[in-house]
């Protein structure tokens, strides 16, 4: 654990300018995963962090029909907004889905898209082979305990899988990230923010050092929208996810419309299925449409001893979201 | 920068105010200590246990600013000008909390290790106002594990001091 330097900052031109400016510096948020991977597991060492935590970047406000919600709201705050109780209970089940009260008081929004995955080798410098950690070193977790990792967007390269619950119906919304850089804002959405990892796993989004997230921009679904998130899972609360799935879709007259899809737990990146939204939309309601929409969503799959349960386990996992978000009246 | 006069030696170690159990602490700490050993270290405050250092077992949990968290994740220069509250601070003039009292009636622990922590985040959950029925205090209650399996008797605890909440 090397020591390093800690600054508040107070003002987003300064943080994004002490950061962008030495190689060396991290930005600090609730910590929850920065400090374990820095003070607990010596995998992150940065000489310099930057607190943002007092930045002015705390509030949920809706313009029109999308709710623009600072980086630096927790995951608590974001769940109890009104806006998101009632009109986004896809967001509020991941979020209260995830972790634990005590974490999701400190975790803040930017921190949780942000956050670098689970999977265990990564997180412990005594494993040699880590192409995430030290590219070109091999992966570990290709042959070693893989029951969390990915099966969509993986490779012998990597299988570390994108762990956050709360991306997974982001992604699914459109939602879109807003950056500041020294000088310069930008706008990206989500599903462009993450990379995959090919044969590069240490390139996980398309931000430039020092780069901050300022604002998360979140559509909101339209009226008599029917959505939700199933989160499959080794332990009933307080546990990652197996698979997930967050779905969003209207009924009219029989017919699917206006389907949203996304997959959590089994991809590299949070996995937005367009393949299954296409089975789903103008289809009627039945199982062997889900299922149909299901088989659509999880092909290619790149998978391991420990992971090939999860090709079935997503399938009905989607089926089963399907299944509760048609019936309920 | 406001606090740039607060980094001392070559900015390793910084001066933290922290208000634990309504008294007041200037501290000079290393960057790298967290608000558990913080409490535990500088503070002799060491009924916030160590569990698992990592944010996985809740036997650390403290409040900040009235809101439950982890202070093994927590670095204590995050905390400064925050208000803490402990397990010591819930019982000041030795007269326990009544979460406390409940835990001791329906014999809420085995080796006791967890319960700082366990009642710290009871005394949030019901703050919170999650304590409607048992499934959901034992969700709001995930982030605590109690290796001895004390859960039944914990949420019975918890039941009855909601109970009592509402019944006032
Ligand atoms: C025991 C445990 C269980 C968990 N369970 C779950 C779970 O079930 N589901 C789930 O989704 N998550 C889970 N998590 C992960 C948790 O949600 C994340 O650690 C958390 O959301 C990260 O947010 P933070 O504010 O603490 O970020 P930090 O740890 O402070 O930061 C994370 C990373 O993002 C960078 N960063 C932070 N904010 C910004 C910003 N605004 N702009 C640019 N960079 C930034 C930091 O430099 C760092 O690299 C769990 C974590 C723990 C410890
Ligand atoms: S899965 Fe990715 S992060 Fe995990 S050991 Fe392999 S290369 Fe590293
Ligand atoms: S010691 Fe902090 S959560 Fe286990
Ligand atoms: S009482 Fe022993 S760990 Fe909970």
């Amino acid at each position: 654990m090397r020591p390093f330097e800690y600054i508040r900052a107070d003002d987003v031109a300064s943080a994004v300018g002490l950061v962008s400016s030495d190689p060396k510096a991290h930005y600090l948020a609730g910590g929850t995963t920065q400090i374990d991977l820095m003070l607990k597991d010596g995998v992150l060492e940065p000489e310099r962090l930057v607190d943002i935590t007092r930045l002015p970047l705390r509030g949920i406000r809706r313009h029109g029909d999308v709710l623009h919600v600072g980086a630096l709201v927790t995951m608590e705050e974001l769940a109890a907004d009104v806006t998101v109780t009632e009109q986004l209970p896809l967001v509020r089940e991941a979020l209260l889905g995830g972790a634990s009260t005590q974490l999701r008081n400190m975790a803040t929004i930017g921190g949780n898209l942000l956050q670098r995955t689970r999977c265990r080798y990564f997180r412990d410098p005594t494993v040699l082979s880590c192409n995430k950690r030290s590219p070109g070193s091999g992966c570990a977790a290709i042959s070693g305990a893989a029951r969390m990792h990915a099966i969509l967007g993986a490779s012998m390269h990597c299988i570390a899988v994108h762990a956050s619950d709360l991306c997974v119906p982001l992604v699914a919304l459109d939602a879109v990230a807003h950056i500041q850089g020294v000088g310069a804002q930008r706008r990206i959405p989500l599903a462009d923010l993450y990379v995959l990892p090919g044969d590069r796993p240490d390139v996980e989004n398309v931000l430039q050092h020092g780069e901050l997230l300022t604002t998360i921009e979140i559509p909101l679904l339209p009226a008599g929208t029917r959505s939700g998130y199933l989160k499959i899972r080794d332990r009933s609360s307080y546990e990652f996810a197996l698979t997930s799935a967050a779905v969003a879709l209207a009924i009219d007259d029989g017919v699917i419309t206006h389907p949203r899809v996304a997959f959590g737990g089994v991809g590299t990146i949070p996995w937005r299925s367009p393949e299954a939204e296409a089975v789903l939309r103008g289809a009627s309601v039945n199982t062997q449409t889900f299922r149909a929409a299901a088989d659509a969503a999880i092909h290619d799959t790149f998978t391991v001893t420990g992971t090939a349960f999860k090709v079935e386990l997503a399938k009905r996992t989607l089926v089963r979201i399907l299944q509760t978000l048609t019936e309920a009246g | 920068m406001r606090d740039s006069g607060k980094r001392a030696e070559g900015g390793r170690s910084s001066t933290v105010s922290l208000t634990v159990n309504g008294s007041g602490h200037d501290l000079t700490l290393d960057n790298r200590t967290t608000l558990l050993d913080a409490l535990r270290e500088h503070l002799a405050l060491t009924g916030s246990k160590k569990g698992c250092d990592q944010g996985a077992c809740g036997a650390c949990t403290v409040l900040v600013d009235g809101r439950r968290v982890v202070s093994c994740l927590m670095l204590a220069a995050q905390c400064d000008g925050r208000e803490v509250t402990t397990i010591e601070g819930l019982s000041p003039d030795g007269v326990l909390h009544p979460v406390q009292e409940a835990f001791v009636r329906h014999d809420g622990l085995q080796c006791g290790y967890c319960t700082p922590g366990q009642v710290m985040s009871a005394v949030a959950l019901l703050a919170e106002g999650r304590a409607g029925s048992d499934q959901e205090i034992r969700e709001f209650m995930s982030g605590n594990v109690c290796r001895c399996g004390a859960y039944p008797n914990i949420v019975a605890a918890i039941r009855e001091v909601a109970a009592c909440d509402a019944a006032v």
